[in-house]
């Protein structure tokens, strides 16, 4: 069976039952935006349907855009040995919803999504054991998300007088620097300074 | 007598043990010997490599790709290589292409070299580990003539790798590998027919094809339970395609078949390697455009242009266009993967590094549930993990 991955878009979009927010196709990947709702149904008809046999979940990957209502995405990698094609389900989430478990379809989602639930604090419903995993036993705090600072908040040493280790706010003996390469003249927002009119007369052209 | 009952015992595994092949900590609930829970602690060696990753250059990024999984690093910095090239949209050129995957495969050597003879120590056979490590030690050392470097390579870049092989590494290479055979002859009248070996791996930690798909297998493990899948023939990068070699696969999918499919992935490697040196292009080994890589260092001495790019390079980097892949190469272990998203900035927004191991010990409980604590032994080191790549 050969099947080409624009088409496995096409077929996915017509057949699937339940709401999908966007298909897109970009660089050969397909990915599939689904609300939260219909996450584990979109997740089992690929796994399930016999033209789809997406059986391995690859990958769950966290990510996170501060500047969004909905700030979590949640990305989840599938693989299709039958097709030779992977898919790509995206959902968006916020703070306080949770993401319903993958964990009844793929034991593989299980670590996956504590990895997720570790660094970024995305909540995951009926999951079976949503511990920490990769972070520090007793650590507070989702370390990627965007608004965690790269050195964190607590360092440890060993304490030669308590016999023990022990943990401290950092302490930096140099500000910790973060360089702004952003060109003024190219790059996303290409606003030279000083010059902040410019975005007020391209509004009034526009309007 | 009165009927007593007999309360399982917790066991703590680690994190300091040899057969824990780093840093894992595992508790296990023991009904005697009989491993009736098993649940593994990992993390113990977390750098968060993503989020510094997140404030590092495209550039800067590559160096923390060697300290994932350290037994073979150049493969780990093939994915993100690869990963930048497609959000780039750009190829290296044939000859980085064989160089890469040259080296690759040598890389996939050392991986499997290590693995096998510090598995089968923990099973009982001292010897293979001396020998290994001698045949380790010259691949390094061609590693170093290429690179500068044994094992941290940062060697292979976005847009090709840093420099050109020097002149006659390719016949050492070449001599090396017919050399090799003989060295693969007799490690394995050591361990392929071994009473011990065989009693310690035979039918422990089986897994099968549909088990295998459940639990994000990839690499010889998948391939041990009898599914021809590997990412180089099915998905070829860079100049896999063009090479002719076969995919070993096992029947039973235990701690042996593991071993085995281990085993004949070295002897297939070397044929890569040695067509790789016949065919090997000449040309460049690094895209021409140089906003994405550096310029020689004899043009910088002189052009004011080059040194322009070259400050360039290494202050701020190049912007990669906004974008998402998720690229997969095969790694010794197994599938490695790189999600990268772009924001069109100089620096990765999100760079997820999918790490086979993490998924192969997550199967640990499944793997060694009922098995006698020896065994649980002998399936972490047949499912090949390394707390490099998994802890990130």
């Amino acid at each position: 069976m050969n099947i080409d991955i624009k088409e496995l878009g096409e077929y996915i979009s017509s057949t699937i039952s339940v709401n999908v927010d966007d298909v897109a196709f970009a660089k050969d990947e397909l990915t599939l935006t689904v609300p939260v709702a219909s996450l584990i149904k979109v997740l089992s008809f690929l796994r399930d349907d016999v033209n789809c046999q997406f059986k391995q979940l690859m990958d769950v990957c966290g990510i996170d855009y501060p500047a969004q209502e909905k700030r979590f995405g949640v990305v989840y990698n599938l693989l299709s040995l039958t097709l030779n094609l992977r898919v790509r389900v995206k959902v968006w989430t916020d703070e306080d919803t949770p993401v319903p478990t993958a964990t009844e379809l793929f034991s593989s989602a299980n670590w996956f999504e504590r990895e997720v639930w570790d660094l970024y604090g995305v909540y995951f419903s009926e999951h079976p054991d949503l511990r920490r995993i990769l972070t520090d036993y007793g650590f507070e705090g989702h370390p990627l998300r965007k608004d965690f600072p790269l050195t964190g908040y607590v360092e440890l040493r060993y304490d030669e007088e308590q016999k023990r280790v022990v943990y401290e706010p950092v302490k930096l003996t140099q500000d910790f620097r973060s360089f702004d390469f952003l060109s003024p003249w190219e790059g996303p927002k290409a606003v030279l300074p000083g010059d902040e009119k410019a975005d007020e007369i391209e509004n009034e052209d526009a309007s | 007598m009165a009927e007593t009952e007999i309360k399982n015992y917790n066991l703590n595994f680690g994190p300091q043990h040899p057969a824990a092949h780093g840093v894992l900590r595992m508790v296990l609930e023991m009904d005697g010997e009989i491993i009736e829970r098993c649940d593994p602690h990992i993390g113990l060696l977390h750098r968060g490599t993503e989020k510094l990753i997140e404030h590092k250059t495209y550039v800067q990024a590559v160096p923390y790709f060697d300290r994932l999984d350290y037994v073979a690093p150049q493969n780990q910095e093939h994915a993100f290589a690869l990963a930048t090239e497609k959000l780039l949209g750009i190829k290296a050129p044939p000859r980085a292409q064989y160089i890469r995957v040259l080296f690759a495969e040598i890389g996939r050597i050392l991986n499997h070299l290590l693995n096998i003879t510090s598995y089968t120590m923990d099973v009982g056979a001292m010897t293979p580990m001396l020998w290994g490590f001698e045949e380790r030690e010259v691949l390094m050392e061609f590693c170093e003539r290429v690179s500068g470097a044994r094992m941290h390579m940062n060697y292979f870049r976005p847009g090709g790798v840093t420099a050109d092989m020097p002149t006659g590494l390719g016949d050492d290479i070449a001599a090396w590998a017919d050399s090799f055979v003989g060295f693969m002859d007799d490690l394995e009248t050591l361990i392929t027919e071994n009473r011990i070996f065989k009693q310690r791996t035979v039918d422990i930690g089986v897994i099968s094809a549909e088990q295998c798909f459940d639990w994000g297998f990839s690499g010889p493990n998948i391939r041990a339970s009898g599914v021809a899948w590997d990412l180089r023939k099915s998905q070829p990068y860079d100049c896999y395609a063009d090479l002719d070699f076969d995919i070993p696969i096992g029947k039973n999918g235990d701690c042996y078949d593991r071993y085995l499919v281990r085993i004949w992935e070295m002897r297939e490697s070397l044929k890569i390697i040695h067509q790789c040196i016949e065919k090997m292009p000449g040309g460049p080994v690094k895209v021409e455009n140089n906003k994405i890589t550096p310029p020689s260092r004899e043009s910088m001495k002189s052009s004011m242009e080059a040194m322009i790019h070259h400050f360039k390079l290494y202050t701020e980097g190049y912007h990669v266009p906004a974008g998402e892949t998720y690229t997969a190469v095969e790694a010794p272990k197994g599938e490695f993967s790189v999600f990268l998203v772009s924001d069109g900035t100089n620096k990765p927004y999100r760079c997820k590094i999918r790490a086979p191991g993490f998924a192969h010990l997550q199967a640990m409980e499944f793997l060694s549930k009922g098995h006698m604590l020896a065994d649980a032994v002998a399936n972490i080191g047949s499912i090949d993990v390394v707390f490099g790549e998994i802890d990130r």
